[in-house]
């Protein structure tokens, strides 16, 4: 049995020195964790560029990965967008009828989908559906050494595996991004106009005043740090996984949490960046009213 | 003779004097865990050896550092006269292509067909294309006793023993300087034992193969190697003994005098159960109250 790591009396001061203790030993020991988790993603990140940049990969490896990234996502993620855009114009309307500013309604959504949701909401549906997937994928075959094969028949699998995921990921995501803006802006419209009632020629004028190309570059701009965070985090999860059923069903999630989360955190960081190159082209910005 | 006397009995079978790969003070531990501590063997040319052990004391690992896919904490490995966890990534790939691995479970990639698994070395290596290539191929499933038509199967349309054999064929399929096998027989009925069995000894028969084989079927060892080890948890050994049990051929098991070596090749547990229930606090097995205490402490779990 483990000794004690702090035997101190049983007075009040020292059980308190020993509670205080055990609490710093808890959170020091998750800092650690987190320090050494991020320096291996760095490591791993590192190498995949490495690999990426100095050994060109394999058709094989990428034509499977580019039609599960970008072929099959595109149904999910254009039916999601649609959805979005009707759900935001049934948010909206009647705010915006209350002050008579429903034709104003096509900017708002439009504004919303290009920069914000039509990325994001890309992002999430890779995630969720091609993230996970690839850290089962390799989860599975870390756990039943096939990872180990690779390397024994003298392929990298940091070369063979993540690059190609990884140049999927980045390089797909702007068309599926540029999908769920395309048709969330369709089905905004299409419950605007068609079911709501609202101006079709004003709502389209109103949405071409306020809506620029940068919005639109922004939006894709984001989704390619997007694309790669899915990617690294996926397979770094994959590459790590323990043994078992629940090993790999543990890394199937996390990737799914922790590339939400990285989205969401990266997306703040990207906006304040965006915003800062966006007013210092135009510094009196779009108008809304 | 006495139990903490290491039994060390020199291979007397050796088809060739400079061994193929050799180990030098290897040790291996995950975090304070020891694995292998101070592991000196030498493989000469075109042996088969046997090492066997119970389950966790090392022997897959060994196999894997053997190969690369695990590096010591310290020590040497030696191939071919290279020190193997020196070279470079481009040096290791190059040497790779005289290593065949034959995994537990096969390890074929799940996502490809059985011509393009047992194919993988080929495209691997760039050698070599197309037609030769797929002849190739289709000969080496021949080898392992394989049809043509299993060719564009997926591994999970196959059954255990023709996975296995698949493993086989693509570890053999570029004629390796070095072959290992991880439990080759492991989770195979007994004829399809024997059939993995014949195969490696027609695999040695065919060219000169140096081969090393991990395994707990005595049957197998028997039948297939040159010269048996048998590796020892290191957590279990006395104070200032090899983890190396025995070496040596398979007759001399047969004489040896240690307890623990005699238990393992005859299958018998000895004291190994009363060890386990001690280490974990039921040290007391013989007293009818240790039912009592497990059921009472199912039933508090439920």
């Amino acid at each position: 049995m483990a000794a004690d790591p702090f035997p101190h009396a049983d007075s009040i001061p020292g059980r308190l020195i020993n509670n205080l203790s055990r609490v710093v030993s808890a959170w020091g020991g998750v800092v650690v964790q987190g320090l050494t988790t991020l320096g291996d993603i760095s490591l791993f990140t590192f190498q995949m560029f490495v690999w990426m940049f100095t050994t060109k990969p394999k058709r094989e490896t990428l034509m499977p990965n580019f039609y599960a990234v970008g072929v099959l996502s595109l149904p999910v993620v254009a039916l999601t967008g649609t959805f979005i855009g009707m759900v935001l114009a049934i948010q909206s309307y009647h705010q915006f009828k209350s002050i008579g500013m429903e034709t104003r309604l096509g900017a708002v959504i439009n504004m919303s989908l290009v920069r914000e949701l039509g990325p994001v909401l890309a992002a999430t549906m890779l995630a969720g559906r091609v993230g996970s997937a690839m850290a089962a994928v390799l989860g599975t075959m870390r756990v039943t050494e096939q990872i180990d094969a690779l390397v024994s028949m003298g392929a990298n699998p940091i070369h063979y595996l993540v690059v190609p995921r990884f140049l999927a990921c980045m390089l797909l995501i702007p068309a599926l991004t540029v999908m769920a803006d395309f048709m969330g802006i369709v089905g905004g419209y299409f419950y605007s106009v068609i079911v709501l009632g609202i101006d079709h020629a004003q709502y389209l004028q109103k949405s071409r005043d306020f809506v620029g190309g940068f919005d639109l570059f922004s939006g894709v701009f984001k989704s390619v740090f997007f694309g790669a965070t899915i990617a690294i985090v996926s397979c770094y999860r994959g590459f790590n996984c323990q043994p078992g059923a629940d090993g790999v069903g543990r890394a199937a999630t996390a990737a799914f949490v922790q590339s939400f989360v990285m989205i969401l955190a990266l997306d703040i960081v990207l906006n304040l960046f965006l915003d800062g190159v966006y007013f210092a082209i135009w510094p009196s910005g779009a108008k809304l009213f | 003779m006495d139990d903490t006397i290491i039994e060390q009995i020199v291979a007397p079978i050796s088809k060739s004097s400079s061994p193929i790969v050799e180990t030098v003070a290897l040790s291996l531990k995950f975090g304070r865990q020891v694995v292998l501590k101070d592991i000196s063997i030498q493989i000469p040319k075109g042996e088969t050896v046997a090492i066997i052990g119970e389950s966790g004391c090392g022997k897959t690992m060994l196999l894997k550092t053997l190969v690369g896919l695990v590096t010591p904490s310290a020590g040497k490995v030696i191939f071919d006269g290279q020190d193997i966890h020196t070279l470079n990534d481009r040096e290791m790939t190059r040497l790779r292509k005289r290593f065949g691995f034959v995994f537990q479970n096969a390890a074929l990639f799940d996502s490809m067909t059985i011509n393009q698994n047992v194919g993988f070395p080929l495209r691997q290596h760039g050698v070599p294309r197309g037609r030769q290539a797929e002849r190739m191929i289709l000969d080496g499933l021949a080898e392992v006793g394989l049809p043509s038509d299993v060719a564009l199967k997926k591994p999970s349309q196959l059954s255990g023993g023709m996975r296995k054999r698949v493993g086989l064929a693509r570890a053999l399929i570029l004629q390796p300087d070095l072959l290992l096998y991880d439990e080759p027989t492991t989770g195979l009925d007994p004829i399809m034992s024997d059939v993995i069995n014949e195969l490696m000894l027609r695999t040695q028969k065919r060219y000169p193969v140096t081969s090393i084989i991990v395994t707990h079927d005595m049957h197998s060892a028997r039948r297939v190697a040159d010269r048996i080890i048998m590796l020892y948890p290191y957590s279990r050994l006395k104070p200032g003994e090899s983890q190396i049990l025995f070496d040596g051929p398979p007759d001399l098991l047969d004489t040896t005098q240690d307890r623990r070596v005699k238990q393992f090749v005859r299958g018998e547990a000895g004291e190994r159960l009363m060890e386990m229930l001690t280490s974990r606090g039921h040290g007391d097995l013989e007293t009818p109250n240790l039912h009592d205490s497990i059921a009472k402490k199912v039933t508090l779990e439920e």
